[in-house]
């Protein structure tokens, strides 16, 4: 049996459908390791996660517990969490960090209401004081920053996916395997899953360098693939507003705001985007914001360093071939 | 069948969100304040399930402070039968832990054969109280549900999850919690507003659910500092005389974005 240090972190890994570690797991075993000894935490069906368990040393993980669940893969949240709480009996963390995806964020969920553990959500950051493992949040679409903390044992923490820039050395692996008793508790069953086509060659949303998006402005479907296009010739993300989902021009999965996606990219740029709260709730901590609005008016040009009053018809189809030619 | 709908009170987000700095709590002064729109949503699927199926209870809880109660009573104007609002002093900047509990043990003593949230409040943004809830009450949690279908015995829909859709199944009694997917809520009408002044509308305090929240059992999650970041300021603005394209691809060069 593995000695677990007095400073483990025990970090819970996504698995994609496909059976690959998420991208969320470098920047939460980067974060486990500013703070403690990262343990990483796979859940799986019996004899499967080596793969997984051998990337997950490769991002840093110092030792990694493979948890078999005779329900994993078929039922909602409780595998996961009977799983987090086997192995955080076993390795007694300083904190667990989960990813605040929606699966992560309802097994913390569900592990932190049956331990009654203190939970944090949508960190950005972790620290540690004398006290313990400190969350770090950015609220209200980045204009406050809170620290929370918990009032004794282990925090929960969910980390914003693409938030944390900090990766751990890796790791010689260390794999053990763990056989989870179902805990018995009744859970939903999963079917038949539909995966979102995504483009491969285009950056994730989530922790993207740069963000092009697209609102009601651009008008169609088919005239949304000007969005595609600049974001290609930058090698940005693809994002869009409410109004552009609700539209039917791209899927759910791109809105960006308050109740979509939030991000911090080097770059964002707006097109046909009036700007309203909720969107900027959503992107107002970019580094640098360009609008481009037909509607001198528009909101979006409060928080703009470069804002353009046009039609992004024109202007984008010139930016698009201007860039193209300095590459040339 | 009964239903109980999770509301839940929010601050505007069309407003100016404000955290105390001392307290670290909502500013609930500096912003008005409206049924969240998701809640809103969330009752909707109950409402519409309950026109077509007569022998249908709908009823809306949510856990507020005193002054939310007219926002909760839009909840009855808008078609439930019956409202239950928690208000208790000792809630005052209530943890999820604690909300969970709390909405837990009210559900408990409502009694229910489903419960419906929202998959995520505009001012928490937890996104974690059904799970949470649902882990109390050992029920199943089929959440985050893009789409809901409703049967005797069993509710389905179509879950969207990080990496596409997922069909879910959870037996009743069950937590389900929907996304903005789902249809925009329906508006009081001013019968619904007249009938609602004649509803069962039930407060209940922390002694009646029988719940400490001083507890030290469990390990609560507290706010230990809080800062505020000076709002963003506008720069240069152009209007396109025919150059904008050019002369952005200049300005993305110059500052090595492109
Ligand atoms: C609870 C709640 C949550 C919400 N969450 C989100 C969220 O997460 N994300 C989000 O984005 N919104 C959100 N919204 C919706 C938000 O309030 C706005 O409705 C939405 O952001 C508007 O999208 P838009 O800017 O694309 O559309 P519009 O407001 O219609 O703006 C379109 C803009 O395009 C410009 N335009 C049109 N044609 C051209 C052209 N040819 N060239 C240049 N400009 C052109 C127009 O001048 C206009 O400014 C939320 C709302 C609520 C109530
Ligand atoms: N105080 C509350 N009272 C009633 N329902 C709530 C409360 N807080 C959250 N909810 C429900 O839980 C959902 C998810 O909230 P959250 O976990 O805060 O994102 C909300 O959409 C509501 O349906």
């Amino acid at each position: 049996m593995t000695d677990y240090s007095a400073d483990s972190i025990l970090v819970l890994l996504d698995v994609t459908p496909s059976g690959a570690l998420s991208k969320s797991a470098a920047g939460l075993l980067g974060a486990a390791a500013e703070v403690g000894t990262p343990v990483a935490l796979i859940v799986a069906a019996a004899g499967e996660g080596e793969q997984q368990a051998q990337d997950a040393a490769a991002l840093g993980a110092t030792h990694v517990i493979v948890a078999e669940h005779a329900a994993a893969g078929t039922e909602l949240t409780v595998p996961g969490a009977d799983a987090l709480a086997a192995a955080a009996e076993l390795v007694r963390p300083d904190a667990i960090l989960v990813s605040n995806s929606i699966e992560g964020r309802e097994i913390a969920a569900r592990y932190a209401a049956r331990s009654r553990s203190g939970l944090a959500v949508d960190a950005v950051g972790v620290a540690r004081d004398a006290e313990g493992v400190v969350a770090r949040h950015s609220v209200y679409g980045g204009a406050y920053n809170v620290d929370s903390a918990v009032t004794w044992g282990a925090p929960v923490i969910t980390v914003r996916e693409g938030s944390i820039d900090a990766r751990a050395e890796a790791k010689p692996a260390s794999i053990e395997r763990l056989e989870v008793a179902a805990s018995g508790r009744k859970a939903a069953v999963t079917g038949a899953l539909e995966e979102e086509v995504v483009a491969s060659s285009r950056p994730d949303l989530r922790g993207a360098a740069k963000v092009v998006s697209g609102g009601r402005g651009l008008g169609s479907e088919d005239k949304f693939v000007l969005v595609d296009q600049l974001a290609d010739v930058l090698g940005a993300a693809v994002g869009a507003s409410r109004a552009a989902v609700d539209a039917g021009y791209v899927p759910q999965s791109h809105q960006v705001g308050q109740t979509g996606v939030s991000v911090s990219p080097q770059l964002y740029i707006a097109l046909g985007i009036s700007g309203a709260i909720q969107h900027r709730a959503g992107m107002q901590t970019a580094k640098t914001i360009v609008a481009i609005n037909k509607d001198g008016d528009a909101p979006i040009f409060e928080i703009a360093d470069f804002g353009i009053v046009g039609d992004l018809f024109t202007v984008v189809p010139q930016l698009i071939a201007a860039l193209e030619a300095r590459k040339a | 069948m009964k239903i109980v709908v999770l509301v839940k009170e929010v601050p505007d987000t069309y407003g100016d969100r404000k955290l105390d700095l001392q307290t670290g709590l909502a500013d609930r002064a500096a912003s008005e304040t409206v049924l969240d729109e998701i809640s809103e949503r969330a009752l909707e699927v109950a409402l519409a399930y309950a026109d077509s199926h007569a022998d249908t209870e709908v009823v809306v809880l949510s856990m507020s402070p005193e002054s939310a109660a007219a926002t909760v009573r839009k909840g009855l104007a808008m078609g439930a039968a019956a409202a239950v609002q928690v208000v208790d002093e000792a809630l005052l900047g209530a943890d999820l832990g604690l909300t969970a509990e709390v909405l837990a043990a009210a559900l408990r003593r409502i009694g229910f054969d489903l419960v419906i949230a929202g998959n995520q409040s505009t001012d928490g943004s937890g996104g974690v109280l059904p799970a949470m809830i649902a882990e109390h009450l050992d029920v199943p949690n089929a959440t985050s549900l893009n789409s809901v279908e409703i049967a005797d015995a069993e509710v389905r829909g179509e879950r969207a999850t990080d990496h596409g859709t997922m069909q879910v199944t959870a037996s009743m009694p069950a937590v389900i919690s929907i996304t903005e997917a789902l249809p925009d809520a329906r508006f009081p009408n001013f019968k619904g507003i007249m009938a609602a002044k004649k509803k069962p509308f039930e407060t209940l305090s922390l002694a009646d659910l029988d719940i400490d929240a001083e507890t030290t059992e469990a390990s609560r999650s507290i706010v230990i500092s809080l800062g505020e970041k000076p709002p963003r300021t506008a720069g240069t603005k152009i209007v396109d005389e025919g150059d904008a394209g050019e002369r952005l691809a200049e300005y993305l060069v110059q500052n090595r974005l492109a």
